[in-house]
């Protein structure tokens, strides 16, 4: 039993444990255990303010946890500032765009490339431009490459915002909302995006309130509730789990 | 047009102004010209920290001193010659960037905008209290008697060295805008955060472009005390600088190396005009007018403009 | 040197009696920088102009300065607003006001101070009034008139200002803006509204302030520069947005202006207020009561 755990432990591409944050008195993470194994699709869900952005950005680095450990394919990275993580094989999507507005929309991945992506793939600086644009187009933006990022539409933009992460060339992509607003088609059209990364070996990290995409796309979903985590497990076990509907029903 | 070619042509075009104009027989053409490169150093120099990385430098003036009072020290310690103290003034100057940008970039931005205007004051006070550059009285740094390359008098001299800096400004500021370097300040200018999700190491690039910046601002200011063999706190720490570097860059546009050069040179050429016909007090409102114009009414400046017409004009 | 117990004591009220006017300086940059989140580096421009108008009307039919910037206080106010106005349209709904509308803010800094140059030059001004030159002895401790007149009526500006934002509708949505601008919404305030008429007021207070300076010394106009480190260092000091803060942030620099200017000279004093600000954001950017 013990020998399994360490096995499936040292399997875990990120690895967080008792991962607490506070902000003032009010506690946003209470010792929160959540791991994903290389290749996984996760979803993670949980009400407003139930501390799911707060775990992506302590994940990312962007926020320091007070308490608690996490680990990146075995390695401790909480001392890491965001950049080095993103560098290491972490990427993230924001729930709100935040678009190079300066740059096109091609140029936009490009920095990603140049300062995360091409040290896991080698590629040469005169390759950059050509890979961004093939990212590009995997998400649907190809035509758009040379118009500027800051008057994209709503959907172009959270299009976007994951080229940009895909650019990172990461092992574990966190989409954070991607899909808030958007209609059917659209959220269908991002759908189809990230489970195309499974195929790159890409595991990714879905929080979303829109359940349909959730239970379609996650091989395994963990329920966040006022910081702690009460569920995680099968897509099907955890909709069933007494908790979990309370949790969302008492809302 | 790639690094190299755009520096060796810089240095020709500098070196061929030089060689040119050394035949106009108008002694003050050499000092107006001066003044106008000192501005155009400045400003490449701010753009490269304001326009590309997008954080306010408020006490150019204070950097631009460094350089001048450096080469002074180094004068009445060493008599030092005119290189030296280009060199050192120009290191320290970075230096002090160096120390200003790690004590204060982790801040908000504007947290960095008023310690640069605290440094500023803080050190205006110190080289007025400190006698061995000076003190409030000024110093003296006689111009040497012999004046290499057969030229007439040593402003020519001065001149033209200010022009090759000036070139070497902005080279270093087109090399940071076309590399790497140039598209992680772009992205923190756009959205830090973004930015240090993008895998750009935010903190070590903000520290890097505030020293470059800093650095050149100090570079333009050691050939100072040469220029008037004056030197004096109030005139070395003039709001000038400080108004005249944020205002260049915004009026020509703060994207690229070439809208501070436009704006430099406009804006200098029409304040020698107004020096001589009107006041300078007229042309510090004139520069600060200018400045709120451009920034309320036409953010991207001149250069802005000129994309625009040529977005139109590429449909 | 010999330290007096009369120097020291003399230097300690002189910069209590500094401190409260410090205060009444820095409680608009409070409100603007520190709740509204507006960086008004042309502050100081403003307290300069009241100082002027105080000057002018003074020299003119010889009135109080401090009674003629209270009665003045409403142009200040409007200024106020169509200042915010400008700003709100040009850059902070464009969310370009960290770089450009710091440097607007620049400019007009800039151009107030050079427009005071071309209408009455760099002569440093005066004001006459019945207490100028009056002082009260106890002891050997003196209590200059010319601070203790600006002290007393700084207070009362201070403690009013605060009375207000935490006792009234419109300073408790001001008190919001900083922190929460949703809850302003919903409860049907609009944010921009409530922001222009704070920027007013705190404008009207550089205004007032502008007269208690001229009452404690001649006034010029390239001073106003050297008092924006004194502004924001106090406003850093103590906290952002606290207005008690705000208050002790200026005791603290008016006691370290005092003891400078009374053991190392007065050439050093200026560089007291930067200087601290340097070292505040250095090292304890949260301020004297930060977390």
């Amino acid at each position: 039993m013990a020998e399994a755990m360490t096995a499936a432990m040292s399997a875990a591409l990120l690895e967080v444990q008792g991962v607490s944050k506070r902000f003032g008195g009010f506690t946003a993470l209470d010792g929160v255990d959540f791991m994903v194994r290389p290749g996984e699709r996760v979803g993670l869900i949980g009400p407003n303010g139930s501390g799911k952005s707060t775990l992506v950005n302590c994940i990312v680095g962007t926020l320091r946890n007070e308490e608690g450990s996490i680990r990146f394919e075995g390695q401790d990275i909480g001392g890491d500032p965001a950049h080095k993580r993103i560098r290491r094989g972490l990427a993230r999507s924001f729930q709100i765009p935040k678009p190079f507005a300066s740059m096109s929309v091609l140029d936009n991945l490009c920095v990603p490339l140049l300062y995360a992506g091409r040290r896991h793939e080698n590629l040469a600086p005169g390759r950059i431009a050509e890979e961004a644009m093939h990212i590009l187009e995997q998400v649907g933006l190809g035509e758009k490459a040379r118009a500027m990022s800051g008057g994209l539409t709503q959907v172009d933009m959270r299009k976007l915002e994951l080229a940009r992460a895909m650019a990172a060339k990461p092992k574990l992509l966190i989409s954070d909302e991607a899909m808030a607003g958007l209609s059917a088609s659209e959220v269908d059209d991002i759908l189809a995006l990230l489970s195309g990364l499974k195929g790159q070996g890409v595991a990714v990290i879905m929080i979303e309130h829109v359940m349909r995409a959730v239970m379609k796309f996650s091989e395994r979903i963990a329920v966040l509730v006022a910081g702690r985590k009460i569920a995680d497990g099968e897509p099907q076990a955890v909709v069933g789990n007494p908790e979990v509907v309370k949790a969302y029903l008492g809302e | 047009m790639s690094n190299r070619v755009f520096a060796v042509v810089a240095l020709a075009v500098a070196l061929a102004l030089a060689a040119v104009t050394q035949l106009i027989p108008n002694e003050y053409f050499f000092s107006a010209a001066y003044t106008v490169l000192l501005f155009v150093i400045l400003a490449t120099a701010w753009n490269i920290l304001g326009g590309y990385t997008g954080y306010v430098n408020f006490g150019s003036a204070a950097f631009f001193a460094i350089g001048a009072y450096t080469t002074v020290f180094f004068y009445n310690a060493f008599k030092a010659p005119l290189p030296v103290g280009i060199v050192a003034g120009t290191l320290v100057a970075g230096l002090a960037g160096l120390g200003l940008g790690y004590l204060t970039l982790r801040l908000r931005g504007v947290f960095f905008a008023i310690a640069s205007l605290a440094l500023a004051v803080v050190l205006y006070i110190f080289i007025v209290n400190w006698d061995y550059v000076g003190g409030a009285r000024g110093a003296y740094v006689l111009q040497p008697r012999e004046i290499p390359f057969g030229l007439p008098r040593y402003i020519h001299l001065i001149y033209a060295v200010q022009l090759m800096m000036a070139a070497f400004a902005l080279v270093v500021s087109r090399v940071i805008e076309k590399s790497t370097l140039g598209r992680g300040l772009a992205a923190i200018r756009d959205d830090e955060l973004a930015a240090e999700c993008s895998g750009v190491p935010t903190l070590k690039l903000k520290i890097f472009s505030t020293m470059m910046s800093c650095a050149l601002m100090g570079m333009a200011g050691t050939t100072f005390p040469y220029y008037l063999s004056y030197i004096e706190p109030s005139s070395a720490f003039s709001l000038s600088y400080a108004v005249n570097s944020i205002a260049m860059p915004l009026i020509g546009g703060m994207m690229s190396w070439m809208g501070p050069l436009i704006g430099a040179v406009l804006l200098g050429t029409v304040q020698q005009l107004v020096q001589v016909t009107i006041s300078s007090a007229w042309n510090l409102l004139i520069v600060g007018v200018l400045l709120v114009l451009f920034v309320t009414l036409a953010p991207n400046g001149i250069m802005g403009w000129v994309d625009a017409w040529r977005r139109r004009k590429g449909r | 040197m010999e330290v007096s117990w009369a120097l020291l004591a003399n230097a300690i009220i002189a910069g209590l009696l500094l401190g409260g006017f410090y205060a009444a300086m820095s409680v608009g940059i409070s409100i603007s920088f520190g709740m509204l989140d507006v960086v008004n580096i042309a502050h100081p421009a403003f307290i300069i102009l009241g100082s002027y108008i105080a000057y002018i009307v003074n020299d003119q039919f010889g009135f109080d300065p401090i009674v003629v910037s209270v009665v003045v206080s409403p142009l200040f106010f409007l200024l106020g607003m169509v200042l915010y106005r400008i700003y709100y349209l040009c850059f902070e709904r464009r969310g370009q006001e960290s770089l450009r509308g710091l440097a607007f803010f620049f400019g007009i800094l800039f151009i107030t101070e050079v427009a005071l140059v071309l209408i009455f030059g760099v002569d440093y001004r005066m004001v006459s009034s019945r207490y100028g030159d009056v002082t009260w002895r106890l002891g050997e401790v003196g209590f200059p008139m010319r601070l203790v007149v600006p002290f007393l009526v700084s207070m009362v500006m201070v403690i009013g200002v605060q009375l207000f934002l935490t006792h009234t509708f419109f300073g408790r949505a001001v008190l919001a803006v900083a922190q929460d601008q949703l809850a302003l919404r919903l409860m049907g305030v609009n944010p921009v509204r409530v922001k222009e008429l704070a920027f007013a007021i705190s404008i009207a207070t550089a205004g007032v302030a502008g007269a208690f300076l001229i009452v404690i010394q001649p006034v010029q106009p390239a001073i106003g520069r050297e008092f924006i480190g004194l502004v924001f260092a106090v406003c850093v000091l103590g906290g952002m947005g606290s207005i008690l803060g705000t208050l002790l942030g200026a005791f603290v620099l008016g006691l370290a202006e005092s003891f400078t200017s009374t053991f190392f000279g007065p050439s050093w004093a200026p560089a007291v207020s930067f200087g601290l600000l340097l070292a505040t954001l250095a090292f304890r950017p949260s301020g004297l009561l930060g977390r």
